[in-house]
């Protein structure tokens, strides 16, 4: 009963924020196009028969010597600018939300059973995760695929994995080690439950209320990971499209007055992180107790 | 507390290992180094020769020892492009990158930490939300991003800042210093706001939460029922209390600017260590990049121990065994 009104109230001043209404509604627009690319884009970018060169370097269509249905204007290979940025949002919210699930589902897995297990096991995977942690998840991405180039989108996701699945297993561990001392966990043991249907049963549900902020927040910084990562080189490769990498590209031609070869993606992977930080603010102070409301 | 520093030393030693070990074997099993040394054409003689005079014929543990005990020493082996030792071709870009980076760290803790505590006072005041809104731009403008938008308004457009190199720059003893000329400083203005600018909105956001925290206890509610000025409250009472976490989180955060660094170093062109390592990414050069990475991971180490111990003598509240 207690739960079913603690989700209406969530949903209620979910409904009733500004912000969160909005983030929630960029993000669902890029998703909505992403899936929908190959529908709506006049052109695939990446199918190399219906590219043309005479059409490279195209201004947007109000300005002069902008033609349909280039709306964006094109690249230096006469790329469309704005299907290119469709087909690159399908990127960054493919890798985005793989990273999210694989190592939230293992950063989970790691901080549960470091918290509820202690002793070594907690002591040798906090080590090794503060040790991943100082090298933050930019460095040790960045070296990873510079080290093992050229793989393409598992690998960037595998070693985003990789160097991510620490920001879960702390907070996971910090959970944990609450929710353990709780009077219902004792009453469980006393009733003869296992190990293992405590862990799953009632820590597991109980302890993952912060692990969502930490979903929200990181969906946001692993998009722009692999932005990042696109635009030096050592991301996706040439083949597949990233809004980093079409930055990139656009870099080259910056003291052209080629603008919209790089305002265009940058405005696009801009606000699709700030959607996803609009969600995670609201989630955030949502689901914090410490903090008064309106005051 | 000896004891502490003792066991945290001692973990330092042998997260530097585990990084040595894991350095070498992929030294060891990306690609054969022979064949670069020993060029495209040579015959199996001369590369039998090759890998006997550079101990490659040795057993891998033993090639392992010799690798550690080099290192030691300082000795990295040779850049492959270059054919200077590798440890010297990043010593004599680190200037360039410390001085842009505690540039940037300065813009970013002043502003952050100033603003954060100005949001905190008045949360749902008009410019207090405003400054809010721009941080979250912050934190959703990527390092990269921010520094094309920042070449493309300040050099591009209106052409008062230059966006290529360090400038002039002066040689003290072995440093070669950009922060005394004129032009260097200029040169130093768009790198040093771009690699700021992500830290300074999570510092903002850090200070402002740790206030906002701080600010509802009880030992605030009594420090201005003494009566005491606004000045002393927020700023001893309160700013106090959050700084211990603040500036833990920026020194445990090192990697992530070292990380922007080398982003901001490529956009600008900046002469610096993370400019090296991209470029030696590119060509394979081997030994530049593990000495990159083991140079890294000791001030990572070294500068992450430091805080800590800091951390628990600053902070009563923190007791080690």
């Amino acid at each position: 009963m207690t739960e079913r009104r603690i989700t209406s109230r969530l949903l209620w001043n979910y409904l009733h924020d500004l912000s969160a209404l909005a983030g929630s509604a960029l993000l669902l627009l890029f998703i909505t196009a992403a899936l929908a690319a190959p529908w709506i884009t006049p052109q695939n970018p990446y199918d190399l028969t219906t590219l043309s060169l005479e059409h490279f370097l195209t201004p947007p269509v109000w300005m002069e010597g902008g033609t349909w249905p280039f709306l964006l204007g094109t690249d230096d290979q006469g790329r469309d600018i704005l299907s290119t940025i469709i087909y690159g949002c399908r990127t960054s919210l493919i890798v985005g939300f793989s990273v999210v699930f694989i190592s939230g589902t293992l950063g989970v897995l790691i901080g549960l059973l470091a918290g509820f297990y202690g002793r070594w096991l907690d002591i040798a995977t906090m080590r090794l995760a503060d040790t991943v942690f100082s090298f933050s998840t930019t460095l040790l991405a960045f070296l990873l695929l510079g080290i093992f180039k050229h793989g393409g989108i598992p690998v960037v996701i595998l070693a985003i994995c990789i160097a991510d699945w620490v920001r879960y297993a702390r907070t996971m561990r910090g959970s944990v080690l609450e929710v353990k001392q709780e009077a219902y966990i004792l009453a469980a043991r006393a009733a003869g439950a296992g190990n293992l249907r405590i862990m799953l049963r009632h820590i597991l549900p109980n302890s993952l209320t912060p692990i969502f902020v930490v979903v929200a927040v990181d969906l946001a910084v692993v998009i722009m990971l692999e932005a990042t990562l696109s635009f030096l080189g050592v991301g996706v490769p040439l083949t597949e499209p990233s809004l980093g990498m079409m930055i990139a590209i656009g870099k080259n031609y910056i003291y052209a007055g080629m603008w919209w070869m790089i305002l265009f993606p940058g405005i696009t992977l801009v606000l699709l992180v700030v959607g996803i930080n609009l969600f995670a603010d609201w989630l955030r102070e949502e689901l914090n107790p410490k903090i008064e409301r309106k005051g | 507390m000896l004891t502490y520093i003792t066991r945290r030393f001692l973990q330092g030693i042998a997260v530097l290992l585990a990084v040595s070990m894991i350095c070498f074997f992929i030294f060891q099993f990306m690609g054969d180094p022979v064949v670069r040394m020993a060029g495209l054409y040579a015959t199996f003689e001369e590369q039998a020769e090759v890998r006997r005079v550079f101990g490659l014929d040795r057993p891998i543990h033993e090639r392992y020892v010799r690798f550690v005990w080099n290192a030691l020493q300082g000795n990295f082996g040779k850049s492959y492009v270059s054919r200077v030792p590798a440890l010297n071709l990043i010593l004599e870009r680190f200037p360039a990158t410390f001085e842009l980076a505690v540039c940037a760290l300065c813009i970013a803790f002043t502003s952050g930490l100033g603003l954060g505590v100005l949001v905190s006072l008045k949360p749902y005041a008009l410019r207090n939300r405003f400054i809010m809104a721009l941080s979250l731009g912050g934190i959703s403008l990527p390092t990269f991003l921010t520094g094309i938008l920042l070449i493309m308004i300040f050099s591009v457009f209106w052409n008062i800042l230059p966006s290529f190199g360090r400038g002039d720059a002066v040689q003290l003893g072995f440093w070669r210093t950009g922060l005394l000329t004129q032009d260097g400083l200029k040169h130093l203005i768009l790198p040093s706001l771009t690699l700021a600018s992500y830290q300074l909105a999570v510092l903002l956001r850090l200070t402002r939460a740790g206030m906002r925290e701080v600010l509802t206890q009880e030992y605030i509610k009594t420090a201005w029922a003494k009566g005491l000025p606004p000045r002393i409250v927020v700023l001893k009472h309160a700013l106090r209390n959050v700084m211990i976490p603040v500036v833990t989180i920026t020194g445990l955060q090192f990697g992530e600017l070292l990380a922007f660094s080398i982003v901001t170093e490529t956009i600008y062109q900046w002469p610096g260590m993370g400019n090296l390592l991209l470029t030696s990414i590119y060509e394979n050069d081997q030994p530049v990049i593990v000495t990159y990475i083991m140079l890294a991971a000791a001030i990572i180490i070294t500068l992450n121990m430091v805080v800590d111990i800091l951390y628990a003598l600053l902070n009563p509240k923190i007791r080690y065994d």
